[in-house]
């Protein structure tokens, strides 16, 4: 259920932010020539404004046609007030289960960080063995390709059986979604080195920890970092279904929740929710990697 | 002191490729005095390289064996200079810390930080970089990159430097004054003994004013040493004032009529 939407969001989400063609000046015109007329050029900051500016436009009024047209599809009017309803008092708790939308996206914020963090822990330092030495490589690539292609949410249950609660279940299927872009990035990062940088390593007869401090771990990091920036996307995806399925407090289970109380400006601020956080999420590992990535600078 | 300093003693390789075992190099036997600049020239795929790596240490050839100062050479070690072609720094590094990596390397056991700190600044005045060396190296030209790849050799206080066709990827002009500066730092000073260099090229004008000897190979498979030339012509060498000398024209023609006449590939 989870894995069907995700491609879908992504290339929605791209065709969204990506930046309108650039503007391409006129040039066919001979230089020496004067010109007959100067063409009243458009600041170039406007339509990269305007552009998403038209998108959210038009996607609100797809929307308030859609709700006209019949069903049970709130419009976009009142479901922004029944936002700004829920988003004025975000952080309440009356209960187990109803508890404001600030507390359900921190729990599942919380269940992320501690599934990621572990994943973390294991598929770095799994992936840097896995790329080092040929063998471990062959050793554990039919596993990975196997499971990799595995819905996270398949390995519920099991979560279930072993830890006999919903909440270590949920964050369990975290760490295994995540796990496997950690592996796979760090491990083609360390195989993707330029033999230049070994080399040096090899000329300098550097001692294994020196190779790694000065050479291994800085050339893999953007690749680590990419690994994390998509591992985080996944979990961020798959914290939402497993909760549905978990229940207890967190924001899948909140959109779960609304659904049983048939309110659906509910479900769909949960859904904006989601996006903007998963956004923001996205946006704050990207600067990360921008932070780490170094310039080589080579001319090829 | 033996008057072989670096010995290379029937050396060959031979690679295992798909098409069943590649021999690039024969019979190579070579030996080289202290303080000797030497070149190695030929035209490419010749193998010069290789036999480089395999003096680096970056090979092990497939037979015979080298000697460095007496030692036999099993694998690579700071004991000889390497300077890549592609200048090869690491990019997160600063120049100084690229050096630093190479000068700790040697004399971390020895010496403490401070002392290894001013041998790395005094690499780097020694190819003119000091007031660069704090840059990284996307933010120096080429040319710079390769004085500091220089530099990190320099800095190890190497037994024999080994340049890799070092000035191969620049223009003209950088190239040239690249050389006078390798000619003034190899050159035997004050408290030195000059350096021993071995290095690959493949442009003529250069070995010349460089080398001590040429050592000119055939063309592979199976290359081997095809003529050694002795370059005597007296140091300091200045460019302009060489390039005129008949002495000189003649070396260069000697370089060339093997080249060109006796090593010439079937048009490629």
């Amino acid at each position: 259920m989870s894995a069907i939407p995700a491609p879908f969001m992504r290339s929605l989400k791209s065709a969204l932010v990506a930046p309108p063609p650039a503007h391409q000046p006129n040039e066919s015109r001979v230089a020496d020539e004067p010109p007959l007329y100067v063409r009243a050029k458009a600041p170039e900051w406007l339509p990269r404004v305007l552009a998403p500016l038209i998108g959210f436009g038009l996607f609100l009024a797809f929307w308030e046609a859609l709700s006209k047209a019949g069903g049970q599809l709130p419009d976009p009017l009142s479901t922004w007030h029944s936002a700004m309803d829920v988003f004025s008092n975000p952080f309440y708790k009356k209960g187990p289960n109803d508890q404001g939308i600030g507390w359900n996206v921190l729990t599942s914020l919380g269940r992320v960080g501690i599934g990621f963090g572990a994943a973390a822990a294991v598929g770095i330092p799994l992936g840097f063995m896995i790329g080092r030495f040929r063998f471990l490589s062959d050793m554990a690539a039919p596993i990975v390709s196997i499971l990799k292609p595995v819905s996270p949410l398949a390995w519920l249950p099991i979560g279930l059986m072993v830890f006999k609660a919903a909440n270590p279940a949920a964050i369990y299927v975290i760490f295994v979604c995540s796990l496997w872009p950690m592996i796979v990035n760090t491990a083609v990062g360390v195989r993707q080195i330029p033999q230049d940088y070994l080399n040096v390593a090899r000329v300098l007869n550097l001692s294994e920890w020196k190779v790694f401090t000065r050479i291994l771990f800085p050339a893999v990091l953007p690749y680590m970092i990419t690994g994390v920036r998509l591992s985080i996307g996944v979990a961020w995806l798959v914290i939402v279904a497993a909760e549905m399925l978990t229940g207890g407090v967190g924001i899948g289970f909140w959109v779960w929740d609304e659904w049983n109380n048939l309110n659906v400006q509910h479900i769909i601020i949960a859904i904006f929710t989601v996006g903007i956080v998963g956004l923001a999420l996205e946006q704050l590992m990207m600067l990360l990697a921008r932070r780490f990535s170094y310039d080589d600078g080579r001319q090829s | 002191m033996s008057d072989k300093y670096l010995e290379i003693d029937q050396v060959s390789m031979v690679f295992d490729t798909k098409k069943g075992p590649f021999c690039a190099l024969q019979g190579i036997n070579l030996e080289i005095r202290a303080g000797e600049f030497v070149s190695l020239i030929g035209h490419s795929g010749c193998g010069k390289s290789t036999l480089l790596n395999i003096v680096a240490g970056l090979l092990r050839p497939s037979a015979g064996n080298i000697l460095l100062a007496e030692r036999e050479i099993r694998g690579p070690g700071p004991d000889r200079g390497v300077v890549f072609q592609n200048h090869s720094l690491l990019p997160w590094l600063t120049c100084f810390e690229n050096v630093y990596l190479a000068a700790e390397r040697v004399f971390a056991s020895t010496e403490d930080k401070v002392r290894m700190r001013e041998r790395t600044a005094r690499a780097l005045e020694m190819v003119h970089l000091e007031h660069a060396m704090h840059k990284y190296p996307h933010e120096v030209s080429g040319g710079m990159k390769q004085r500091v790849g220089i530099a990190r050799a320099l800095s190890m206080e190497p037994k024999i430097l080994l340049l890799d066709e070092p000035f191969g990827a620049l223009d003209a002009l950088t190239r040239a004054h690249l050389q006078d500066e390798l000619m003034r730092i190899v050159a035997p000073g004050a408290n030195s003994a000059g350096s021993t260099v071995l290095m690959v090229t493949h442009d003529v004008d250069e070995a010349v004013l460089l080398s001590d000897r040429v050592v000119m190979m055939t063309n592979g498979p199976a290359a081997t040493i095809g003529e050694i030339i002795e370059i005597d012509l007296p140091r300091p060498r200045q460019r302009l004032a060489l390039a005129s000398t008949p002495r000189y024209m003649a070396l260069r023609a000697a370089l060339l009529e093997f080249l060109y006449h006796k090593q010439m590939r079937e048009a490629a």
